[in-house]
């Protein structure tokens, strides 16, 4: 089922009943989510991408724009007529309901023809309770499984009516970090293996690209970028989706565009063509430094951390808006953190130029 | 843990209280048991120098007497009445009141404001709307005029007008009167409670039943009710003590008389028998029943957590 989002807009009333300014949650959201894709809503809290998964399950209404559910337009279908699957972020198990009984409970709600007997029932509760690997704990109460367990649970509640589409809202934030990794490895299988389409909102950059067919970056209601988790990260669109896609975060530094040289401060860093002469704002990413004798690029080295692959050496440069720049070099280099410079060359598709006001990505070509 | 050189300081700090507790609260539960076990204790007797046996006379003669054994069915029938009604209507209301949006606070201060009325103000309005005025029954030119509210409905949809609680009326006239009057009156602080518990349930329970296309009434006895249950257990166990303790209302609609002119203290309750008894200077009597009402509510209250152990769910 794919879903399509056209002109999708949400605004809510302003807070302050006095001033009759509204706040645009989702501003304009335009996009075709393909069949049997993992969707990751990505963006940090308040960029409207909760209002986003809200408005396809249907607890809320846009303000304007429509929503399709293959060619169904389900704007103005409630919640209930929709067909989703939710799992909310924490869960909302029923309490007084052992795990059988909340994942059955979806199934007592059928009508007319897709009524199902109790052992149909069962078994379905016990297929769902299975794919998501529960099937020993399904006499307990919520209250006596773990919170990864719990996660488990809420899905198969959720898939075990055979949703046209699930949506999942900040699945693995009530996780710690082993079990996030475990789970979030788990939602892809199971996605792979029902073919649901499924969307999922979070605000952690590396959960959306580790499992995302396609992500969503969003900021304050407004869609940055769209496309495969590998090419936003390798081409953002702008300085936002550059900054906040990344671990250890892209290196921003004040720049001088001047007779097609790039320069960083006093350091001409790059040739290349198709650029007018402008101050513009630089990123590079942490792999894209090359430690070289000769390098381009001197910055004044503060510290070395050793992470076993790599290593990551913390230097300061008069030009970065950032107090530090943080590179990723391979282990076998040796950093001498006593000397007065280190000097980088920089991998030109590692390097990206923004216009200094409107933050737009500046396309050139390498020389 | 408090040193024990200082354990005296801590006493003193208390001494207020437990001295007042002592004096008000200890002390007459013990002295009611000694006038219970006392054969015919009177306060008057008491003071004159005459000196009782011991011995169980007083729960005897209580229990076979026969207006005693009126008051408990009275008592024990508008408990199991009002409790259930009141404690159903409450929890609809509160549910109702849950979820409208307009004028909630309004609605919120109208349904509780019965809770500041005083209780036998509220049982002479309604004596006044449950009244009939004018001849009613028996008398030669059978001219029938009434006056109460509820007799003039009922006149206007061409019912018969019915003699709730005046003279002649019937005892399930009366009782219905009474089953009424009390569920109204306790109404307000069980909304209260439940609504208060309602507003703890985390909405995503119903967002949840919501997406799983849960109808109305599934989501009020398979969510709402098991998450209230703390709450609806407090307000039928409160419920069934305040029942058991009932007695303003009888007064309130009925007066002294604590029933029709026809058959006065028909309507009477097991509190009530203890106010006569001591009125009458009948004091061992009037402290056998209080021990027979305590040991009854005793037992229902541990019936309800016994049974709420199985129900309630966390």
């Amino acid at each position: 089922m794919k879903i399509v989002l056209q002109n999708l807009t949400k605004a809510f009333p302003s807070r302050n009943k006095k001033s009759n300014e509204e706040v645009i949650a989702v501003n304009n959201f335009n996009f075709e989510i393909p069949d049997g894709k993992l969707i990751g809503l990505l963006g940090p809290s308040g960029c409207g991408k909760s209002t986003t998964l809200y408005m396809i399950s249907g607890l809320q209404k846009p303000t304007s724009g429509r929503i399709f559910f293959g060619d169904d337009d389900v704007t103005e279908l409630s919640t209930e007529n929709r067909g989703i699957g939710l799992v909310f972020q924490n869960y909302a198990l029923y309490p007084h309901m052992t795990v059988k009984q909340n994942i059955m409970f979806p199934l007592q709600n059928l009508k007319g023809e897709d009524k199902l007997t109790k052992e149909q029932m069962l078994e379905r509760a016990y297929q769902a309770a299975k794919l998501v690997q529960i099937e020993q704990l399904l006499d307990r109460k919520p209250s006596e499984l773990s919170g990864g367990q719990q996660q488990r649970v809420a899905i198969a509640r959720a898939l075990v009516k055979m949703p046209r589409v699930l949506l999942l809202d900040e699945p693995l934030s009530n996780l710690d970090a082993r079990l996030r990794l475990q789970t979030r490895e788990e939602i892809r299988r199971i996605q792979q293996e029902t073919k649901i389409t499924t969307v999922f909102v979070t605000h952690d950059q590396e959960e959306a690209m580790s499992i995302s067919d396609m992500i969503v970056v969003m900021k304050a209601g407004i869609v940055q970028q769209i496309g495969k988790p590998q090419d936003v990260y390798d081409d953002p669109a702008n300085l936002f989706v550059a900054k906040f896609l990344g671990t250890p975060p892209i290196n921003v530094f004040d720049g001088q565009v001047k007779d097609g040289k790039l320069y960083i401060g006093s350091d001409e860093v790059l040739e290349f063509s198709g650029v007018a002469d402008q101050a513009v704002t630089v990123g590079i990413r942490p792999e894209g430094f090359v430690l070289s004798e000769n390098g381009a690029l001197k910055c004044k080295p503060v510290n070395v951390e050793v992470m076993g692959r790599d290593v990551s050496v913390v230097a300061t440069h008069d030009a970065s808006q950032n107090p530090f720049v943080r590179s990723i070099i391979d282990a076998d280099n040796k950093v001498d953190t006593g000397s007065e410079y280190v000097r980088y060359n920089i991998k030109p598709h590692k390097i990206f130029i923004f216009n200094k006001e409107t933050e737009e990505r500046i396309y050139f070509e390498v020389k | 843990m408090v040193e024990s050189k200082q354990q005296w300081k801590a006493w003193i700090y208390l001494a207020p209280a437990i001295v007042l507790l002592l004096i008000f609260t200890v002390w007459p539960i013990i002295n009611t048991v000694r006038m219970a076990l006392l054969e015919n204790y009177s306060g008057l007797k008491a003071a004159g120098g005459a000196t009782f046996n011991f011995g169980i006379g007083n729960f005897e003669k209580v229990i076979t007497y026969r207006r005693f054994v009126q008051c408990m069915k009275n008592t024990v029938l508008l408990c199991v009445f009002t409790v259930p009604i009141s404690t159903l209507l409450a929890l609809l209301i509160a549910v109702a009141l849950h979820s409208i949006k307009p004028l909630q606070k309004a609605l919120q201060t109208i349904f509780f404001l019965p809770y500041v009325t005083n209780s036998i103000a509220i049982g002479m309005v309604f004596a006044a709307m449950f009244n009939i005025v004018g001849s009613f029954f028996g008398t030669e030119n059978e001219l029938i005029v009434t006056a109460g509210i509820i007799n003039n409905v009922i006149e206007f949809f061409g019912g018969k007008a019915v003699n709730w609680i005046n003279y002649g009326s019937t005892y399930t006239a009366n009782m219905f009167v009474m089953i009424v009057y009390i569920v109204w009156n306790a109404l307000p602080f069980k909304i209260l409670i439940l609504l208060g518990g309602l507003t703890g349930i985390n909405k995503q329970y119903y967002e949840a039943a919501k997406v799983d296309s849960t109808p109305r009434a599934r989501v009020l006895w398979r969510i709402t009710v098991p998450l209230l249950s703390p709450m609806l257990a407090y307000v039928i166990i409160t419920g069934f003590i305040g029942g058991f303790k009932e007695y303003t209302s009888i007064v309130g609609i009925f007066g002294e008389r604590m029933g029709p002119a026809s058959d006065s203290g028909r309507m009477n309750t097991m509190v009530g028998f203890i106010y006569d008894s001591l009125s009458n200077n009948n004091q061992g009597r009037a402290s056998a029943a209080a021990l027979i009402l305590f040991g009854i509510i005793l037992i229902v209250t541990l019936i309800n957590l016994q049974v709420s152990k199985k129900r309630v769910h966390y």
